[in-house]
């Protein structure tokens, strides 16, 4: 069983966020890259799959992403068999899913396991795109899966924590929501060590084609639109003023 | 000369025999644009077709059934969407994000050859352009898209459209169409079925709510906000990422994939208001919001904010309260 985990590097959502001079896009030059949450946690998945159910994780990320060779060390720290370097870069979902489609078509994949979403997902998310080029059965929101034989049983949430188990045949693609335990650490002596001894593949794809683009007019921070009333006077002025509105509303006994 | 497609399309959300309220949401805003666009208004309804008569508002509700769409099935909806977008070609679908708006959005927009306008929370017709309002990087960033096409995609965030004028109306007319051929051969099943698990306390009939999310760190820190909720006598609620991590009961999340709450005040601690969190409980009466980055989503629907430190501030919130 091959699995392959696409994985994202995204801006980090605890960044001051600057938009670009025209205002339709957000500045990325001073901006931090992490992993896409989502992406930490299908990895954790898919290693648990091969735990199971023996096979191989290869990880694979886009060249321009920032950081990207980085993440692809920690997820070999943390057990993947292989790491590949797609070349190029994608500027929306729809390019990125172009680029991963056409490197697994070169070196197909039993299961690709991805993140659901990524924050920065404005032309919607990669896992169902990438099924779709791929001609692949594709489950999204997955909070377990488990290989068995020719298909994979995925666990599927749905909102109010309801939640179906799937049988689906592979290939397929899944979105994972949650890993079934906590994304493990990798110690960074190991990741320093995997660094070390390299082994990122590089490859190169044919360019393929991608859908219309949307059209941008503007990016924007929403606070011009309401705020809270924020409290200020440090830390005993803030918790007395607290306290008198839940005291004022009947919340606090006494 | 061509005219350009005028009608929306709404996939219907239903769990069992009811359809669900975001249905009705799309449909009010569905109606909003097809008739400023001189079209109609149209549900795809997957399942039995007698449900249609709860769709009222819709001016044709369009039914396919078959037994691979009895419940939810990604591959089936899929299939099924595909044709009823072919047969009615319409100039705009709209989506849930939900489970199966997130599974089917992205998907149809390369099966369908649309662009996709993700986690839509306004759409307008400005003269024949749509133009929608998308969430980015957590809520932190909001985007005004054109869909200036001849088709396009969105998928909404649900609370974002007032659903009433979708609730009235009718009754709507019955379009009937024959399942395509892919449907006798899905490359997925239903094995099993899962209800929530009950939880030790009900978190949506509280009427005070100390909620928790990432900022605490560890499940070591959750201690200092167990003794604010204990001196409050509220219990304890959080966001994902807290039960993901098994730091609390799952029937302690709120949010999309968690509970609905609805108390008449929720103190937020250390959570910074994505969208799926919002979902859960911007109903709430009041809400309380500390975060330390001034620039949290979460400020901006809260009543009452500070950018004190939770480590600080749940502390001198708990020595108020002692007897
Ligand atoms: C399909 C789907 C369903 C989902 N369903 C849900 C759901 O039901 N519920 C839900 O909550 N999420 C849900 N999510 C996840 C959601 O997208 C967010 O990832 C999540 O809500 C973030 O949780 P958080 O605010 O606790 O963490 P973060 O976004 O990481 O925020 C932590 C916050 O803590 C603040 N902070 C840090 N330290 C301190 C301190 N010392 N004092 C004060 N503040 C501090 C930070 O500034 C930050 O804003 C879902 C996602 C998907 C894709
Ligand atoms: N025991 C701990 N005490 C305080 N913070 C911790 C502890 N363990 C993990 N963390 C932090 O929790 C955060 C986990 O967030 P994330 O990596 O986004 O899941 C990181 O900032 C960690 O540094």
């Amino acid at each position: 069983m091959r699995i392959v985990v696409p994985l994202k590097a995204v801006p980090d959502l605890v960044e001051e966020i600057e938009f670009t001079p025209d205002g339709t896009g957000i500045d990325r030059e001073y901006l931090a890259f992490v992993l896409n949450e989502w992406d930490d946690q299908a990895l954790e998945e898919a290693l648990l799959v091969k735990e199971v159910s023996g096979g191989e994780v290869i990880v694979a990320g886009l060249a321009d992403d920032p950081g990207i060779d980085q993440l692809l060390y920690t997820a070999l720290a943390k057990g993947a068999d292989g790491a590949v370097k797609i070349s190029g870069g994608a500027q929306d979902t729809h390019a990125r899913s172009a680029l991963l489609a056409a490197y697994l078509a070169e070196s197909p994949a039993d299961l690709i396991i991805t993140g659901v979403q990524a924050p920065d997902d404005l032309d919607g998310q990669l896992p169902p795109m990438l099924a779709a080029r791929l001609g692949f059965p594709h489950v999204c929101v997955a909070i377990a899966v488990e290989a068995a034989g020719g298909s994979a049983r995925i666990r599927q949430e749905f909102s109010g924590g309801r939640s179906q188990q799937l049988e689906v045949t592979l290939p397929a693609v899944v979105g994972v929501q949650a890993a079934r335990q906590p994304p493990r650490y990798a110690p960074i002596s190991r990741i320093r060590q995997v660094t070390q001894a390299g082994g990122i593949e590089e490859v190169t794809v044919p360019a393929a084609s991608t859908q219309p683009a949307l059209t941008v007019r503007r990016m924007y921070t929403p606070e011009q639109t309401g705020h809270a009333q924020m409290l200020t006077g440090g830390t005993g002025p803030v918790a007395d003023q607290i306290i008198e509105l839940l005291r004022s509303r009947g919340l606090v006994k006494g | 000369m061509t005219s350009m497609a005028s009608d929306v399309l709404v996939l219907a959300e239903r769990a069992g025999d009811q359809i669900q309220d975001v249905t009705y949401e799309l449909l009010a805003k569905a109606s909003e644009l097809a008739h400023a666009w001189g079209g109609k208004a149209e549900v795809a309804l997957f399942g039995p077709p007698e449900l249609a008569a709860q769709l009222p508002a819709a001016d044709s509700v369009i039914c396919v059934d078959h037994p691979a769409l009895a419940g939810y099935l990604p591959d089936a909806y899929q299939q099924a969407l595909l044709h009823v977008l072919r047969e009615r070609s319409p100039r705009l679908l709209l989506l849930p994000n939900t489970t199966m708006g997130l599974d089917q959005g992205a998907a149809l927009s390369v099966l369908w050859d649309a662009p996709l306008a993700a986690s839509v929370t306004g759409l307008t017709a400005a003269g024949g352009v749509a133009v929608a309002t998308c969430q980015v990087l957590g809520g932190k960033v909001l985007a005004e898209v054109e869909l200036a096409g001849e088709r396009a995609i969105c998928t909404v965030v649900s609370g974002s459209f007032d659903p009433s004028a979708g609730q009235a109306g009718g009754p709507a007319e019955v379009v009937t169409i024959p399942p395509p051929a892919e449907l006798d051969a899905p490359r997925m099943s239903v094995r099993q079925m899962f209800e929530p698990e009950a939880g030790d306390v009900d978190i949506t009939s509280a009427d005070l709510l100390v909620s928790v999310g990432r900022g605490i760190g560890s499940q070591d820190n959750l201690e200092l906000v167990a003794e604010l909720a204990d001196a409050l006598g509220a219990p304890l609620s959080a966001s994902r990422p807290v039960t993901d991590s098994g730091w609390l009961p799952k029937t302690r999340q709120v949010g999309k994939s968690g509970l609905k709450v609805k108390p008449r005040a929720y103190l937020a601690f250390g959570i910074s208001g994505a969208p799926e969190h919002l979902e859960g409980m911007r109903g709430a009466e009041l809400i309380i919001a500390c975060n330390t980055d001034p620039h949290a989503p979460l400020f901006d629907i809260a009543h009452v904010g500070t950018t004190e430190d939770l480590f600080d501030l749940v502390p001198a919130l708990t020595e108020r309260l002692a007897p």
